[in-house]
């Protein structure tokens, strides 16, 4: 079985995240990490080959130089090569070009199942996996909670608000998992070794058939007006309690009037 | 005037909310058209119609429920393809968002997601980086497709009699090509909606166990008020993962939420910093959550917490 997890580089949650001038997301101004939504749809890729006892995992990248960071810790908790498409006309691309430039990548490259993770942690849209198998034709079976692929036949549980449901369909396909899948390994030493002499090719635009003009700032299909950072909350009043720390807090809800 | 496409959000034909509040903002940008999917469009023609849609589209086929998500995208196309809409309006779901992003990619428009508002003029506005900045955004390509989350706008009613038209759609292979093997529906808690609450009452590790969140329902009762839970509380199994809050849970923007044994980490954070009031009982003074909180209190959870539900009891008599 061959298995192409899509994996993002991403500006560290636990920092101060910010905008550029061109009010894209900056990523030069903090660290970047593979993000951590996607460590699941890394773990789900090695326990399924480890399953079925045979297959390839190859992890496909889209972002600056610096993203390669991602497919290396990819390729250190397992798996077998990596794909990193980079150039500088990518810079500021939307979901919508985003998607397109992956799903050119997918075709150059032999898979039965893309498994993505469920949100990138900077982005958030939730939008990418579901985009690209609009794009390719192939059936998604997004925001997974567990995930069985067994033979040519792929089993989901989704945990919707009001439902939960079980959902099959046969590869090829596309599958999103969430952070209800189950820890993500940490690499071992070995792996981290290992990784360092795993191949990663690298791809151009060119290399995809695809325009500059068709990706890029310029060529989103939507535009960032204004950026404003929030006025950070400031702290009230904090009590400690002293045998009637529930009873003042109900003195300010009654202050508020939401009692 | 423009017709402006409002995806119904609903339970075998009762609105939700969220879908009122579209209709509303619709009413912004053109007139309202409502679609609807699946059984049931008898009992919603009157609420849609109150809310100013002046026609309601329906798709009711087996396909449309019996698969997942792509279809209902592909009837949304077939429907805009047809109507040509000055714009799309979806709820801010995990269905809503995949619906909304399948449908850009067909009709060749942009997209934007999780808008907290959407003005006369189309521009968006959204919170992002854990609700750390506000950005405001316009559509420049195609049909402007926004998803919106709850809360976004108050509903006014605006009285119309609908017209409704019963749409067909032919699907393509790879819509119809998964299928729901098994529904195991929610128990229902009764409580409010938790993304429409107004006011949200949450334990985290804190807690302790499953048992210990009889005194959060205790005081979100007595409030009438949803209940909701840190991702550590979830992941324990201490209750139920469709009550997180947070980066991969909710994100709820109350007017009041109370936070107990949570701690605040950023990725909860990314989901209830918007929230109008906090309020957090917490016995580490040193715990974040504090840093954002309105009123606090240090102490144990387990004092302070009833103590509250039973002030609150008594001011209500
Ligand atoms: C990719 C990713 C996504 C995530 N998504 C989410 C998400 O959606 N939602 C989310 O919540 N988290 C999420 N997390 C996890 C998040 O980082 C924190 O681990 C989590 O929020 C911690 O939950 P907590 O505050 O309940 O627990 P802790 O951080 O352990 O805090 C417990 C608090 O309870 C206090 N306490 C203990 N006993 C008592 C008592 N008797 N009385 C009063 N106070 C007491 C302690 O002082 C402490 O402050 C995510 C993490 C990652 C990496
Ligand atoms: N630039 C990218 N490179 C590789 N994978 C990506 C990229 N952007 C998004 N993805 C995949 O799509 C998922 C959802 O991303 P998003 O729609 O941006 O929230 C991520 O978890 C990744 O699996």
């Amino acid at each position: 079985m061959k298995i192409v997890v899509l994996v993002k580089h991403v500006p560290d949650a636990a920092s101060d995240r910010s905008f550029a001038d061109d009010l894209t997301s900056d990523r030069a101004a903090v660290d970047g990490r593979l993000s951590e939504l996607d460590e699941y749809a890394v773990e789900q890729a090695l326990q399924t080959v480890e399953k079925a006892g045979e297959g390839e995992i190859t992890y496909l990248t889209m972002g600056p130089a610096s993203a390669a960071e991602a497919l290396r810790k990819a390729l250190s908790m397992g798996g077998d090569a990596g794909v990193h498409v980079v150039d500088d006309a990518l810079h500021g691309s939307d979901a919508l070009a985003t998607s397109l430039v992956l799903a050119e990548a997918l075709k150059k490259l032999e898979w039965d199942v893309v498994i993505c993770g469920m949100a990138s942690t900077d982005g958030t849209m939730s939008v990418v996996p579901a985009m690209i198998s609009e794009r390719l034709g192939v059936p998604g079976l997004t925001l997974a909670s567990s995930l069985i692929i067994e033979g040519s036949t792929v089993t989901i549980r989704r945990d919707g608000d009001d439902a939960s449901t079980t959902i099959t369909g046969s590869l090829p396909a596309l599958v999103s998992v969430t952070d209800q899948t189950g820890e993500a390994r940490y690499p071992s030493f070995k792996g981290i070794m290992a990784a360092k002499k795993k191949p990663v090719t690298t791809w151009t635009l060119g290399d995809l058939g695809l325009e500059p003009a068709a990706v890029g700032l310029s060529a989103a299909w939507s535009a960032v007006a204004s950026v404003t950072k929030r006025p950070p909350r400031v702290a009230g009043v904090i009590v400690a309690d002293e045998g009637d720390g529930g009873v003042k807090l109900a003195d300010f809800l009654a202050s508020g009037k939401f009692i | 005037m423009a017709e402006i496409l409002v995806l119904v959000d609903h339970v075998d034909g009762v609105v939700r909310k969220t879908t009122t509040e579209l209709l509303t903002i619709a009413r912004r940008l053109g007139e309202p058209s409502a679609v609807y999917f699946g059984t049931g469009v008898e009992g919603a023609t009157e609420t849609l119609g109150r809310f100013g849609a002046v026609k309601v589209y329906v798709v009711d086929d087996s396909d449309i429920n019996g698969h997942l998500v792509t279809p209902k995208s592909e009837a949304l196309v077939a429907i805009a393809e047809k109507v040509a809409p000055g714009a799309i309006l979806v709820t801010s779901s995990s269905e809503g968002k995949e619906i909304a992003a399948r449908a850009a990619v067909r009709l060749g428009s942009g997209l934007i997601t999780d808008a907290v508002d959407v003005d006369a003029d189309g521009v968006a506005t959204q919170s992002v980086f854990a609700a750390s900045y506000v950005v405001t955004a316009k559509v420049t390509h195609g049909t402007p497709i926004f998803t919106v989350k709850p809360n976004a706008a108050t509903p006014e009613p605006a009285e119309v009699t609908p017209s409704v038209e019963r749409v067909t759609v032919s699907y393509s292979a790879a819509a119809t090509a998964t299928t729901i093997t098994d529904v195991s529906p929610r128990a229902k808690s009764g409580r409010p909606e938790l993304t429409e609450a107004a006011i949200v009452v949450s334990g985290g590790r804190g807690v302790g166990g499953a048992e210990g969140f009889g005194v959060i329902e205790a005081l979100a009762d007595s409030l009438g008020a949803a209940v909701g839970a840190s991702r550590a509380a979830t992941d324990a199994g201490w209750y139920p993962h469709a009550f997180q809050v947070g980066q991969t849970g909710k994100t709820v923007s109350p007017t009041l939420y109370l936070a107990s044994g949570i701690s605040g980490a950023i990725q909860h954070r990314a989901g209830m910093q918007t929230s109008k009031t906090i309020v957090a009982v917490n016995k580490d003074a040193e715990a974040p959550i504090f840093e954002l909180s309105d009123f606090g209190v240090v102490g144990d959870l387990f004092a302070v917490v009833p103590q509250l539900t039973d002030e609150v009891l008594k001011r209500k008599h």
